[in-house]
């Protein structure tokens, strides 16, 4: 074998096995860092001896034992060196035993849920899976979300300091446990997800790289939990695949923000939401529905009508209401209130959202306020409508967001310019 | 990517014949051929006192130079190594397994990336 064909095999060996390699690394040897030095390891290992006795018919394993045996051997010289205590020496023993398991996937399942543990802060369990389950490095996890590189990498140390501190178990749940510990995998995957699909700050407004590792995480976990399928890891799939159909249209060419209104609705994944609507489906066949169901049905509602004006409102506002039982939340009420505009008109539609922000918690909310200038425009209150931009534009960072906001000023400002003409002239 | 792991110490601590201090120095070599070994180490440097080092500068076109660096602190810079690692994390946790990280500590600097823009301050 040629040192470049080995060079290559090695490669394509750590794109497609490194993060199962580590992932059943930890569970054998029972932390993250002896882990990460034994994959360490078996990788040198292979860059020495691939190329002169070629590639071994099952990398994973070989990599798996490699690393294992490597990083034994290491902690014995270091036992004999520190003339440790034979007690040392039998747990030495005692973890040199494991077979590498038959179902490889499993151990990604085990990482995901100790990565996602509630027991983490909830920044660093986004850190950690996009690390440990998701292969990115520091640097792209703090290019993503715009954080300073030593900050995310402060997190991971802390959240991997815990982990070993609290011997956080390494393992998927109980069927008792299961509902609550899910709960947080799921929001650790969706909260990946929304950064990718609709970020915060920065120049794109779309991250592919991180919807799709969200997508592949709950395909991860719908593959490999066990049956029953639990509707909302079903009801979480089929919602980011709907919402992920439409990206292509969401932003232009120049990068400007397309609102669903005026999506081209010919180029949304026909395929994606054909495979989404199978998805959801079974998830509504399962009779108990979650957020993240009900979520998917709304998103399925969107993706199936053929324009804004032919979308079934009336039902869309009814799975707002029941969402907004089952988890209510101020979003959801913002949401459901512009629903109801679509419905019944744009001044139920106002004195809808004006209920919802006179809550309060949505104040600093951009959309919110984005969603009521929308209404008094199409009310042509333009004085108000321009007053509730201005203020959405002050709370928005995202530079997309920003340039569709001053866009619609620029217009109402004309609009205003040729009332005011027409006034003139009668 | 590469870092340079910057190692700092209070050579009194290092260099006082203490049990500690005698075990740290043991470990220096065992260490550096476990990290050459791995392919992690891409070079090291261990560095002499203070006191035998000189400190230069060029202003207005006139050179100057004086005895040693500035001792503000106690601990001093006691040499570097070059690694070769996946990214921060990686490489936080190779310095941290250097045997000086028991008696000083140690700073990871990211080389300089140059298709990146310079920072602007």
């Amino acid at each position: 074998m040629t040192s470049s064909s080995a060079r290559d095999a090695l490669e394509a060996a750590y794109r497609a096995e490194a993060r199962r390699v580590l992932a059943t690394l930890i569970r054998l040897l029972g932390g993250f860092e002896p882990a990460e030095e034994a994959m360490h390891e078996a990788f040198a290992a292979a860059a020495e001896q691939w190329p002169r006795e070629g590639v071994p018919p099952n990398p994973y394993g070989w990599l798996v034992s490699t690393g294992r045996f490597r990083i034994i051997s290491r902690w014995r010289r270091q036992a004999r060196v520190n003339g440790a205590l034979p007690e040392l020496a039998a747990l030495i023993e005692a973890q040199a035993e494991p077979v590498p398991p038959a179902a490889i996937q499993d151990d990604e399942l085990r990482l995901l849920f100790a990565c996602c543990h509630p027991a983490l802060p909830p920044d660093a369990r986004i850190a950690l899976t996009l690390r440990e389950v998701g292969g990115l490095t520091t640097e792209e996890i703090a290019r993503a979300y715009l954080t300073p590189t030593p900050t995310i990498a402060q997190r991971i140390v802390r959240a991997k300091a815990k982990i070993k501190a609290d011997a956080l178990p390494y393992e998927v749940p109980t069927p008792v446990e299961l509902p609550e510990r899910l709960e947080s995998v799921l929001a650790v995957i969706y909260l990946i997800f929304n950064e990718g699909y609709a970020a915060t700050d920065g120049p794109n407004l779309t991250r592919p790289d991180l919807s799709s590792e969200a997508i592949r995480l709950a395909r991860l976990l719908e593959g490999l939990l066990p049956d029953p399928r639990d509707p909302e890891v079903l009801g979480l799939l089929a919602l980011m695949l709907l919402h992920d159909a439409r990206r292509a249209t969401r932003v232009d060419p120049a990068g400007d923000l397309v609102l669903l209104e005026d999506q081209d609705r010919a180029r949304w994944d026909r395929a994606q939401i054909a495979e989404a609507r199978g998805i959801l489906a079974r998830a509504l066949g399962l009779r108990r529905v979650g957020p993240y169901v009900l979520q998917a049905a709304i998103a399925d509602l969107h993706a199936e009508a053929p324009s804004t004006a032919e979308t079934d409102w009336p039902q869309i506002v009814a799975l707002y209401d029941v969402l907004g039982r089952v988890d209510p939340s101020p979003v959801v009420a913002l949401n459901r209130a512009v629903a109801l505009g679509m419905r019944d008109g744009a001044e139920a539609g106002l004195a809808a959202v004006e209920r919802v922000l006179a809550g309060g918690a949505l104040d600093a909310y951009h959309l919110a306020h984005a969603a009521r200038a929308e209404l008094l425009r199409r009310l042509g209150r333009v004085e108000a409508a321009r007053a509730a931009y201005e203020r959405a534009l002050e709370l928005a960072r995202q530079p997309a967001e920003r340039r569709f906001l001053q866009s619609r000023l620029e217009q109402l400002a004309a609009h205003a310019l040729v009332s005011a003409r027409t006034s003139q002239i009668e | 990517m590469r870092y340079v792991c910057l190692i700092y110490f209070d050579p009194h601590q290092v260099f006082n014949g203490s049990p500690e201090a005698e075990a740290v120095l043991a470990e220096l070599g065992p260490h550096a051929e476990e990290l050459k070994a791995s392919g992690q180490l891409v070079m090291g440097q261990p560095l002499t006192l203070p006191n035998e080092a000189m400190t230069v500068k060029v202003r207005d076109g006139k050179m100057s130079a004086t005895d040693g660096p500035f001792m503000e602190t106690k601990e001093m810079l006691g040499g570097f190594t070059l690694i070769e690692a996946r990214d921060l994390n990686e490489a936080v946790q190779i310095a941290a397994r250097h045997p000086y990280a028991k008696l000083g500590f140690i700073e990871v600097r990211p080389v300089v990336d140059y298709s990146k823009p310079r920072p602007r301050l």
